[in-house]
């Protein structure tokens, strides 16, 4: 194997961990879909990486998927929402950005030793960002739970699966393909369901406020 | 193996043809026919298990064995009885403007949609797959949760959405570790993740990394379960969709989700030799029957209150398998069906009592024996069945769940028995001014579609009185691959 490659496998992990901190301190919707789309290239450079290492093709498939569906076909997607909604402003958080980076370096802390014993029991070279994976999910999850506009909070949805997919290409070089393909197309049919669905909630309350949506609650 | 192809293919198909179909007069007929069909090939399928044995298809992609077989039966019965129910509730609420051509449109393709993945979770032996299906279950619904398009209905959608794409995401995680613990063992490829491959080698999983798996599995599968914390998703997709949603959700989608649960308890129980698994289940469900019965007296929906009830009862079954043991499962078991069978009776009579008052507000509901008996009946039929009067299957499962709990975890006797009681007192003094008290409105205009319910209520009888031999038989096999 060459020397090189679990180099540039971190790199690109440190990407994607530098990514989810802007995405979290990002308030513009317009440049939230470029970090995410920006974000998918890093997986689809890592995974390309460990691919061409390991000499496994199945992960070159992954890769030509990932590359499909997250840095072409949702960033596609999120912006035509957005431009048909004509939501581009900016979006406050609920949280002022310095707390939540703050908060997100404690997440990655919690993720790096939550990671640490079960990335010792894997033979992937790649094992050390497993911990960058978790902290990867922790941070999108921090940021939907931060947001009240519901086209962040998709984002947030789709950073996730972002660290998620992340964490099983750097500990197990990849899910079954037919997993892989499933989880794709669960994906993409969802973000479509949301495209439905947030027109439906704009016709409805002639805003994408999630306060709208805090009206069912226990008496 | 046939039997299993036209399993899958006749509720696929149907969704097809229901699409194409669009919004013709016959959609509903159509839609009980596929049903039908799928019930047939569910019977067919039963019959070989019952015959012949577990059997394996597709190259071992798919796997039946007693445990799910008895889920498949009962997921294809019930969709069968509630596309039945599904004609008349949904040509008046058409009638009244509340659903449109293209609605009917959407809600007759994603009922086959929806019975699809269901199936799909319950027959496939690969657990990545399970995953995969259990999120298209969600996401065949959530349009159903907001097809009246009120602003109550949109939110319980978006919740749905949500909270229950969040919770499956954690068991996505969880499904990698699983891989990951897998892999060392089984080496990596596409069949590292059969289930029945898993159960072979379980012993030799690392349980360091199974023990996290499993917290993330359960809390994942278990958001779909509707286990408290988790729950908040449920009242409201249940109370804001329409009837027959609500019935196939409570009677259905939360039996798979609980499924995937045990499947996964299994695999942890052989990897980790502890009673981790088993407390963890145990404490998720006892703290769903408390806090669920707490929540039910609060409650002044009608739909809202059966869903509080549902996670009262879900939570039970999750004990029960908690307990494990030859008849905890055994219990928890039966309690799964009967519960899936009276839930779905109560809100077929509930769905024809809320379009008769024109509300959902139980203090609007009033006198529903005076004008429509058989209704009336039905509902406190129903009732009196969930809340686990003898002689009905549910007095049974929770008898033995009970006399479990005295000899094996005293401790929660009390406890159990409190939130059942407080469970029949909030929802038996609401029910009782419903179907007796006075009332002014008028007879329901159109002939109601009740034999589903009591069908339903039939077998809960039955289940409480006499369990067939095979039948009994068969849970008692489906118990012991629990463990």
């Amino acid at each position: 194997m060459n020397p090189l490659a679990p180099q540039v496998v971190n790199l690109f992990a440190a990407g994607l961990l530098l990514l989810a901190f802007a995405m979290l301190a990002q308030r513009r919707i317009v440049t939230l879909i470029d970090l995410f789309a920006l974000q998918g290239l890093a997986l689809v450079g890592s995974t390309v990486t460990m691919a061409w290492a390991t000499d496994q093709p199945h992960l070159y498939y992954s890769a030509a998927i990932t590359f499909a569906l997250k840095v072409v076909a949702l960033p596609w997607i999120l912006h035509r929402l957005v431009r048909r909604l004509n939501v581009k402003w900016d979006v406050e958080t609920l949280i002022n950005i310095p707390t939540m980076m703050i908060v997100g370096i404690l997440l990655v802390v919690f993720a790096f030793n939550l990671a640490l014993p079960i990335s010792e029991l894997s033979r992937s070279f790649a094992r050390g960002t497993l911990g960058i994976a978790l902290a990867c999910v922790l941070m999108s999850f921090l940021m939907m739970i931060t947001r009240s506009k519901a086209v962040p909070q998709v984002i947030g949805f789709l950073s996730m699966e972002n660290g998620l997919f992340f964490a099983a290409t750097s500990a197990t070089y990849g899910m079954p393909m037919v997993v892989e393909l499933g989880i794709a197309l669960d994906v993409l049919v969802g973000m479509v369901i949301l495209g439905v669905f947030l027109f439906q909630i704009r016709e409805q309350f002639d805003s994408l406020d999630i306060h709208h949506l805090e009206k069912l609650k226990e008496d | 193996m046939e039997a299993l192809f036209l399993l899958l293919a006749s509720p696929l198909l149907g969704g097809l043809a229901l699409w194409a179909l669009g919004e013709r007069e016959v959609a509903p007929e159509v839609n009980a026919g596929f049903s039908a069909a799928t019930l047939a090939a569910a019977a067919w399928l039963t019959a070989g298990v019952v015959s012949s044995g577990p059997v394996e298809g597709f190259a071992g992609q798919f796997f039946v064995d007693p445990l799910n077989v008895f889920l498949v039966a009962l997921t294809a019965f019930v969709a069968f009885t509630t596309s039945l129910f599904s004609r008349p509730y949904m040509r008046v609420e058409r009638e009244k403007g509340r659903m449109t051509a293209g609605r009917l449109r959407l809600y007759h393709s994603m009922y086959q949609v929806f019975t699809f993945t269901m199936l799909l979770a319950l027959t496939t032996n690969n657990m990545g797959i399970l995953w995969v299906a259990m999120e298209a279950a969600t996401l065949a619904t959530v349009l159903l949760v907001s097809v009246y398009r009120t602003p109550a209905s949109l939110e319980a959608a978006w919740k749905y959405f949500i909270l229950c794409g969040v919770g499956i995401a954690q068991a996505l995680f969880g499904t990698i570790l699983l891989y990951f613990a897998a892999e060392r063992v089984l080496g990596a490829h596409g069949d590292a993740l059969l289930w029945t491959h898993l159960d072979l080698v379980k012993s030799q999983l690392e349980p360091a990394i199974m023990s996290l798996a499993f917290v993330f599995l359960l809390v994942g599968y278990g958001t779909k379960v509707g286990l408290v914390p988790l729950h908040n998703w449920l009242p409201d997709a249940h109370a804001e969709g329409p009837t027959p949603i609500s019935a196939v959700l409570s009677g259905l989608l939360l039996n798979v989700a609980l499924y995937a649960v045990i499947r996964c308890k299994v695999l942890a129980d052989g990897a980790l030799a502890s009673r981790f698994a088993s407390n963890m289940m145990m404490g998720f469900g006892l703290l769903s029957v408390v806090v669920a019965a707490f929540f039910l007296s609060r409650q002044r929906d009608i739909k809202r209150m059966f869903a509080y009830s549902s996670i009262e009862h879900m939570g039970l079954a999750t004990f029960a398998f908690g307990m494990g043991g030859p008849i905890a499962s055994f219990a928890g078991l039966l309690h799964m069906t009967v519960h899936s069978l009276v839930k779905s009776a109560i809100f077929f009579a509930v769905g024809h009592a809320a379009q008769k008052a024109g509300t959902q507000l139980m203090e609007d509901i009033r006198g529903l024996l005076r004008t429509n008996p058989t209704i009336g009946w039905g509902l406190m039929i129903g009732t009196l069945a969930i809340l686990g009067m003898p002689p009905f299957g549910v007095f049974a499962s929770e008898f033995l769940i009970l006399t479990t709990a005295m000899r094996e975890h005293a401790w929660a006797t009390p406890i159990l028995l409190l939130a059942l009681g407080v469970a029949f007192a909030a929802v038996f003094s609401r029910v009782q001014p419903m179907v007796f008290g006075e009332t002014l409105l008028k007879r329901l205009p159109h002939q109601p579609a009740l034999a589903p319910v009591f069908i339903h209520l039939g077998l809960g009888l039955m289940l409480g009185l006499y369990i067939p031999p095979y039948l009994a038989a068969w849970y008692r096999q489906a118990a012991r691959l629990l463990g």
